[in-house]
């Protein structure tokens, strides 16, 4: 499919070169046109779209799957108090999830692009090395960064292992960074004027007027609130509750039983983990053994979740 | 005679990944076709972001027949043995064995014909072999398949002589067809051999030659600077990377806005280079702000994209990532100048530099201190060379190094010289990290010299201290790199230290196992084999360092090498050569004899026990030539005291000659083997001639 066969309607409120809201709507579409549940969020904090159990553990196991989904990801980190016009604690990333991944992956992901108004004559897109790995989630792949004009747009994966297992059938994963993408075809500079609902005059609504606030606040307690005593317990916490449920969950040798609420649980600790390390209370020598604590979650989660109906334990 | 054409096509090859790649298919399809019998005239191989190709041109249409001859049990030998013989060949019998003689009789050949087979079915067993077994330096799989390669692969294109070579593997099913330009010319194209196949990409819109790609990315990017009287700085790895990220490279000028060129050339160079793989240019018409060429606002980018547009939206996408990198970079640039130096040293407690060596902080104590004692040695002021040890390590806390990594020391000195700080000391900061590598530039001025040797040896003392040295090829530290280091800033610089007391007394890492004279020895030891490895490179021989080595407490790195060089200069000589047999000589008999009788025959002979002149002209030509060598040593001068050694050649000579060593009295041998010892002695005033091959 070429950029011209598709008509983007640039006149419409919903236009994805007019509205951050049409762009996200106009990839949903899109990728339920090719077959993929559209999910919601997952209903807990995350550092990013591939944490949602829909990537983490359906990647693992023989099942074929197909998801896409927003996820609200938060950085704790990266938080600016709304002063930098580039960086954000929290921001919408959009996930695509293809088991296996098909033969024409690199072209579904093109015209996702011209979807969304990217003309493939007038912008230089490319491919660039870049390999993923997620030291917590024990996870890794090979891929790139897709660039549009110099711009990484998406990030593009072809999933090796997950939770130190090796994926079979190998899933595609395909992450866009929809506020970067968005500020790309709407032409503006600043992530806070991005307009949110394509509307103008007094009807519109920016993306600084929903958010603005949130991420003056959030960086705030992220970089000086937080209660590090109490982030501290909860890490413990949550790495205690993940592992009793792991236990507690094991029902004989061949099945589990609560592999997805021992998950909520490392979910947990990760995030958990990310805002002490934005408090600065890590050093650089306990922040290797915090990741391998959290690894050892994932790794027994994907070790459960395979011992489950949707990991595949039914087939073979 | 007929070609190969072979073509894999994929999806991006990792650029950095390339050249190897088509090197790699070369030859390993070249090989595996000599082994099999068909030897080629020549063979090109072919890399692009999306494939791999080969042409191996002059092959021949069929193997060669050949004939396989097994060598068989005697004639004559037990049933059970022949029959084996004949069962192993596959059901031959003895019709077709021929029986040959040798001394011990006659015995069975089998002699097999092997008709030659056609040499595309060879190609067809060879590729599948080839793609399973290629060494990507990271591969991966796809889908529902086993198959690896660096990314999905998609195509086969294999003719020979014109016939498409039919063979699949995971799936893929050869053919002739490959495809054009991912955007500009994605339709299917068919080629059957070189001459059509690189016309038809380029119709298709992709160069197949790295180098042309290269060329014209070259040619490009000087053109459009020219045009606007701008210079291109010359960077050929970044061509070359460019080269692999695009089948159709396509050079654009972009623009920032010029209040960016406010911040150092360097971290703008590296803003563009770096994250955006863009070239940097000079404008000859600016004075630059801080010295040196002048940055223009303009910058060169390469597309893979003839854009309908001429290139106006991509420019305009690039030049806005540009500008918000460079505005981090301002950022930086301001923010990190409101913390002077000294505050930034502060942080760096809460930098570790390893769990067992502590603090960042503690690491620049440790260095402040040793570089203030080289300095002392090596005439620099120590003051200033202090300084720079606590500095150098600041920037680690800044923005701007947080940022971009690869411009630690350099930031370290622009935020010093805004400080007003003593430009020498500046300096020092940026240079104490050379020289990274075998061929990278060396700190300059001896300041520089005193704080860059300090921390390398800091750091190879703490970790020989926790016991993390190198093995074989595991060097996560670079020691390796720090020891070549201080060894190329001492000999190029022609500097006077010993390693020996400064890693003695370096305090405020642990002992080690053994103690610090242990360790100090050890290390030593380290810095033998890294000097070794270093002069062999520049020719000189490993035994002669050996040699001067083995004397024992030979820490002083630039006069063992002056010692090597005399010494291999001697030993080219007649004198040398004849020199060193005689003492070899006299080693190897008293090696015999010490172990024969059981004790050493060291101490001065008794003139009053020599019978011959040879005896009494050899020891006193010892004596002689063993004071002057041990003055001509003193002074450091090593021409002379070989010379003051060469003067033994011919006593030496004339004692071998008319004296017999293993005489019947006892007291005439044991005195005669205390010469040979003196001979031995003597010599060991300039290396250890034991050591020394030949």
């Amino acid at each position: 499919m070429r950029a011209t066969d598709i008509s983007v309607e640039t006149d419409s409120f919903l236009s994805p070169k007019r509205s951050f809201q049409g762009l996200l709507l106009t990839l949903q579409r899109y990728w339920a046109e090719q077959g993929c549940v559209i999910l919601q969020p997952y209903d807990m904090e995350v550092g990013a779209g591939t944490f949602h159990p829909a990537t983490t553990l359906r990647a693992l196991g023989p099942k074929h799957w197909r998801a896409a989904y927003i996820q609200p990801s938060r950085r704790p980190g990266d938080g600016r108090y709304g002063e930098n016009p580039n960086r954000l604690q929290h921001y919408y990333q959009f996930q695509v999830i293809l088991k296996p991944s098909p033969d024409n992956l690199q072209d579904l992901y093109l015209n996702s692009l011209y979807a969304i108004g990217i003309d493939p004559e007038n912008h230089d897109i490319r491919f660039v090395e870049d390999d993923w790995e997620s030291p917590t989630l024990g996870a890794w792949g090979l891929g790139w960064e897709v660039w549009c004009d110099g711009m990484e747009v998406s990030q593009f994966t072809y999933f090796q292992q997950v939770g130190g297992f090796d994926c079979s059938p190998v899933s595609g994963e395909l992450t866009y960074g929809l506020e970067r993408l968005a500020m790309y075809v709407q032409g503006v500079d600043n992530v806070y004027e991005l307009n949110f609902n394509g509307r103008d005059g007094a009807e519109r609504t920016t993306y600084g007027d929903v958010f603005l606030q949130s991420e003056q606040e959030y960086s705030r307690f992220n970089f000086e609130h937080a209660d590090t005593e109490i982030l501290f317990r909860h890490f413990e916490d949550a790495e205690r509750e993940c592992r009793a449920l792991l236990e507690a969950g094991q029902a004989g040798e061949e099945r589990h039983l609560m592999a997805l609420p021992a998950y909520d649980q490392c979910i947990k600790a990760s995030h958990i983990f990310n805002l002490l390390d934005a408090r600065g209370v890590i050093s650089v020598t306990d922040r290797q053994s915090y990741i391998l604590r959290v690894r050892e979650l994932a790794k027994g989660c994907a070790a459960a979740w395979l011992k489950t109906a949707g990991g595949g334990a039914d087939h073979a | 005679m007929p070609e190969l054409l072979l073509e894999l096509f994929s999806e991006e090859i990792p650029a950095r990944m390339q050249r190897k790649a088509a090197d790699d298919l070369r030859q390993l399809v070249t090989d595996a076709l000599v082994a099999e019998g068909l030897v080629y005239e020549g063979a090109r191989g072919f890399a692009t972001p999306r494939r791999l190709a080969l042409s191996v041109q002059g092959l021949p249409g069929r193997q060669p027949d050949r004939r396989e001859e097994r060598k068989g049990p005697r004639v004559g030998a037990p049933e059970k043995a022949i029959e084996g013989f004949l069962g192993s060949l596959g059901g031959l019998t003895l019709d077709d064995c021929e029986t040959r003689e040798d001394k011990k009789g006659a015995y069975y050949v089998a002699v097999i014909e092997r008709p030659g087979r056609a040499a595309e079915e060879i190609v067809a067993g060879i590729v599948p072999e080839v793609i399973r077994k290629f060494p990507w330096p990271k591969s991966m799989r796809w889908g529902t398949g086993e198959l690896r390669w660096v990314r999905p692969l998609h195509s086969i294109l294999c003719v020979f002589d014109g016939e498409t070579v039919p063979l699949e593997i995971a799936g893929i099913v050869s053919g002739r067809t490959t495809y054009g330009h991912r955007f500009m010319a994605p339709e299917p194209l068919e080629a059957a051999r070189l001459d059509d196949y690189e016309p038809a990409l380029k119709a298709a819109r992709v160069v197949l030659d790295s180098q042309e790609r290269a060329e014209a990315i070259r040619n490009g990017a000087r053109n459009l600077a020219f045009a606007q009287s701008l210079e291109l700085i010359e960077d050929e790895a970044l061509i070359a990377e460019n080269a692999g990220l695009a089948e159709w490279p396509v050079t654009l000028m972009g623009r920032f806005d010029e209040a960016f060129l406010a911040v150092p050339p360097e971290v703008i160079v590296t803003a563009l280079k770096a994250h955006q793989k863009c070239f940097a240019l000079n404008d000859p018409e600016r004075t630059a702000p801080f010295g040196g060429a002048a940055l223009s606002n303009r910058y060169i980018l390469v597309s893979n994209l003839e854009a309908r547009d001429g290139g106006r939206k991509i420019v305009e996408g690039n030049d806005r990532v540009i500008a918000a990198r460079l505005s981090d970079a301002r950022f930086f640039w301001d923010t990190d100048r409101a913390t002077p130096l000294q505050e930034m040293t502060g942080a760096l407690a809460a930098v570790r530099f390893h769990e067992e060596l502590g603090s960042m902080a503690q690491k620049v104590a440790r260095v402040e201190t040793l570089a203030g004692e080289i300095a002392g040695t090596i005439g620099a002021d120590p003051e200033k060379a202090m300084l720079a040890a606590r500095l150098c390590k600041a920037d680690l806390v800044s923005g701007m190094v947080g940022e971009f990594p690869e411009l630690q020391g350099l930031m370290g000195r622009y935020y010093a010289l805004e400080q007003g700080i003593d430009a020498e000391v500046a300096d020092a900061v940026a240079e104490h990290y050379r020289p990274q590598g075998p061929s990278d530039a060396l700190p300059l001025s001896a300041v520089a010299q005193a704080v860059a040797v300090a921390d390398k040896l800091d750091t190879l003392i703490g970790f020989w201290a926790i016991g993390e040295k190198p093995t074989g090829s595991k060097d996560p530290y670079a020691l390796r790199r720090a020891a070549l280091g201080i060894i190329r800033i001492v000999l190029e610089g022609e500097l006077r230290l010993r390693l020996l007391p400064l890693a003695t007394a370096h305090e405020g890492v642990p002992a080690g196992e053994g103690g610090r004279d242990a360790l100090a020895a050890d290390l030593l030891d380290f810095f033998a084999d890294r000097l070794k490895v270093y002069l062999r490179e520049q020719g000189a021989r490993h035994d002669l360092i050996d040699a001067v080595f083995a004397l024992g407490g030979q820490d002083d790195l630039l006069m063992i090498v002056r010692r090597v060089e005399a010494l291999g200069r001697f030993l080219e000589t007649d004198d040398g050569t004849n020199l060193l047999a005689g003492v070899k000589r006299a080693g190897n008999i008293l090696r015999i004899e010490e172990k024969k009788d059981g004790r050493a025959h060291d101490g001065a002979p008794d003139p009053a026990l020599f019978e011959q002149d040879e005896e009494r002209a050899l020891a006193s030509a010892i004596d002689e030539a063993e004071m002057r060598a041990a003055d001509a040593v003193a002074a450091e001068d090593f021409e002379a005291a070989m010379a003051a050694i060469a003067t033994l050649r011919s006593p030496v000579d004339a004692f071998f000659d008319a004296v017999t060593v293993n005489a019947d009295d006892e007291a005439l041998r044991d005195n005669r083997l205390r010469l040979l010892s003196r001979i031995r002695a003597a010599t060991r005033a300039v290396a250890e001639f034991s050591r020394i091959e030949g």
